[in-house]
């Protein structure tokens, strides 16, 4: 009986108007904050388009956006605070902020992929690519010379690093017990910490003292310069991967009466390779842009150099320094270069990165879910 | 009644694959060691004749080894300071904006895209630093010195390119931004979810959820990736190269024109025209930044291992 009363008497108590949501009662509505959002952008923007007409400027975008920000942050503090509370007030606060966060880092990111391309575009010509530096000065000249050491360099020390740095990946995970194992993955991470350009005093220490010469420079030394810096990186990768391969594989492997050796070549690293290939590209990506390790080892020439044991050898990111920081009196033209030799690299990095992630969805073995 | 016998260890047979295998395994391993220890012994071998080296030997006014890497010291770890107070709020914001903040779907995206930041290489971030950066920044240290000026930070004269240490740092925290938010990305999403529904259930707004939950849980994950990301500041070279306009001297001010350069800096500015007992001096000097990198990166190591024994992920 009474459970029938109780709703007849409830609307009796308020008569008129639709009936409050307990539920939503004390909130800011549900798109409140893309509103005010908008609304203070639209407010500093207005403010800003005034000031510049006003005063005859630019307009100025980044502190209109900026600033745009910074007010809603105060006024979606103050609205959440006379509507939900304190606690409430704060956590829109902390998602505004969070937020921010965000897009503070998308700025730089924008920015440099902008000037990159905008100032490397003049240059990007068929004459960067097919030409060195010999004998040019002031305009024209290209990169030939640089690409290609850059494409040696890098070649030499992924020989270098791909089989040491998988074969202490496997020993790793594969064989490793004991102190050995542990001291191994502990100089790894301490590796990992090499400054890149002590690394690039390590190689000419190295040559420097075997060869006699105390002013060498040549490729191959810009290449073990860089094996230092890519080798703790193929291990890292291609040992979380080598973990991946479940153990039934290998027991299944034994079982069958299959050497360790040939489970490890027939079974473990074709379930993994995909993985691998990707890790090892990636470390690819990260050492071609080294410049600090080339500068001092490998040196700079603006001639075409072969030959990785004898004579300096120039690389894309030391032309982009040293076009930059070198210029000669038609100062247009070096500058134009060095963004389009930045251009360049940035473009072997990505196209690398691509690469990567195709292999790692080509590859990838099949699994049966 | 006494038990069987043990049956005699079955040894598996010994293969020449095996042998030569493994062995091949452990030398390569056993290679990176080396390495390491070659690393450190020609670094040494070559910066020994630095420590006696004649007082004339020096660049500036430096009498010895010492005092010239004095102010190199000071900027190197000055400079990776200033970018590392500003990259580990925002770091440690993106961060919690992709594993909590934004939508499931979006999350791996939006990680990408700052991964994205992690693959330029530094020396066109050195580029943008000159051409874009420093000029935009100017005006603004303009006003700053007049306003704030009684700040020993910002004391003037203001640099008139905009070539500062703060330039530098403001670079370098952006080039240190994408390992620190990887690092506590990682560490954020490992919370366990056992801790932030009980938060949330007894009432707790999202932003005390993390407070309660996933920031104590993240803390020695964000030092240990704060520490890495300071141990990359400490060497970067081509950024402080390219932007900054060099001077010997030990000055907290970070918009004059006249700042302590770093370690690595000097070195590749240095290096080309370097010869006889010059090559040595900045061989040593590089032997001190590999010191103070080796002692930044076993410390985050350490944090990171000590962490594992506590934390409840695993």
């Amino acid at each position: 009986m009474s459970l029938t009363v109780t709703p007849q008497q409830a609307p009796t108590g308020r008569s008129t108007g639709p009936i409050a949501n307990t539920l939503t009662a004390g909130k800011l509505p549900r798109f409140a904050a893309l509103w005010v959002l908008l609304g203070c952008l639209a407010v500093t923007t207005a403010f800003f388009v005034i000031l510049a007409v006003a005063s005859e400027t630019g307009f100025n975008i980044a502190a209109a956006v900026f600033l745009g920000v910074v007010l809603y942050g105060v006024v979606i503090w103050v609205l959440s605070r006379v509507v939900e509370g304190t606690r409430k007030a704060k956590d829109r606060l902390v998602t505004a902020l969070v937020s921010t966060a965000f897009t503070i880092a998308l700025l730089p990111l924008i920015s440099v992929a902008y000037t990159t391309i905008a100032n490397g575009v003049p240059r990007f010509d068929l004459q960067f690519f097919s030409e060195s530096m010999r004998n040019v000065v002031g305009a024209g000249g290209g990169a030939l010379h640089a690409i290609m050491g850059t494409l040696l360099i890098t070649g030499m020390a992924a020989l270098i690093s791909v089989p040491v740095g998988l074969l202490t990946a496997i020993y790793l995970v594969e064989y490793g017990r004991g102190k050995l194992k542990h001291g191994i993955t502990f100089f790894v991470d301490v590796m990992t910490g090499i400054p890149s350009i002590v690394a690039g005093l390590f190689a000419f220490a190295l040559f420097a003292l075997f060869t006699g010469d105390p002013g060498i420079r040549m490729g191959f030394g810009g290449a073990v310069a860089l094996s230092v810096l890519m080798i703790p990186v193929v291990v890292r990768s291609s040992e979380e991967m080598l973990k991946l391969v479940p153990n039934e594989l290998r027991e299944a492997s034994y079982a069958l009466g299959v050497p360790k050796w040939l489970t490890i070549v027939k079974v473990v690293l074709p379930t993994s390779i995909a993985g691998i290939i990707t890790g090892v590209m990636i470390a690819i990506a990260r050492v071609i842009g080294e410049t600090a390790p080339l500068l001092i080892i490998a040196g700079f020439t603006t001639s075409m150099n072969y030959n990785l044991f004898e004579g300096r050898m120039m690389t894309l990111p030391v032309f982009v320094y040293t076009q930059y920081m070198n210029q000669g009196t038609d100062v247009q033209a070096y500058i134009d270069r060095a963004w389009a030799g930045a251009l360049t690299l940035i473009l072997i990095v990505a196209l690398l990165n691509v690469i990567a992630r195709i292999v790692s969805k080509l590859f990838s073995p099949k699994t049966g879910r | 009644m006494t038990t069987a016998p043990a049956a005699p260890a079955i040894k598996a047979k010994q293969r020449p694959g095996d042998r030569v295998f493994s062995t091949a395994t452990v030398v390569s391993g056993s290679l990176i060691l080396v390495t390491l220890a070659a690393v450190a012994i020609f670094l040494v071998a070559q910066a020994l004749p630095a420590f006696t080296a004649e007082p004339t030997a020096f660049k500036g006014d430096a009498e010895n080894f010492w005092q010239y890497v004095g102010p190199l010291v000071f900027g190197t770890i000055w400079a990776a300071a200033l970018a590392l107070l500003m990259a580990v709020p925002v770091a440690i914001g993106i961060a919690l904006f992709i594993s909590h903040y934004a939508p499931r779907r979006l999350a791996q995206a939006l990680g990408y895209v700052i991964d994205l930041l992690a693959a330029v290489p530094s020396v066109v971030f050195g580029l943008w630093g000159i051409t874009v950066l420093a000029p935009a920044v100017q005006p603004f240290y303009t006003s700053l010195t007049e306003w704030f000026g009684w700040f020993p930070l910002f004391a003037g004269p203001v640099s008139g390119t905009g070539r500062t240490i703060l330039t530098v740092a403001i670079v370098l925290a952006v080039m240190i931004l994408p390992i620190i938010t990887a690092l506590s990305r990682e560490v954020f999403l490992q919370t366990p979810v056992l801790h932030e529904e009980a938060a949330l259930a007894l009432g707790a707004t999202r932003w005390e959820m993390i407070k309660l939950a996933v920031l104590p849980f993240g803390r020695p994950g964000i030092i240990s990736a704060s520490m890495l990301g300071l141990g990359r500041a400490l060497g970067e070279t081509m950024v402080v190269a390219m932007v900054l306009s060099p001077a010997a001297v030990i000055s907290f001010a970070v918009l004059q024109s006249q700042n302590p350069t770093t370690i690595a800096a000097n070195i590749a500015l240095n290096f080309p025209e370097a010869h006889d007992i010059g090559v040595n001096i900045l061989i040593a000097t590089g032997l001190i930044l590999f010191v103070i990198t080796l002692a930044v990166n076993m410390l985050a190591r350490y944090i990171v291992e000590r962490r594992k024994e506590f934390s409840g992920a695993n």
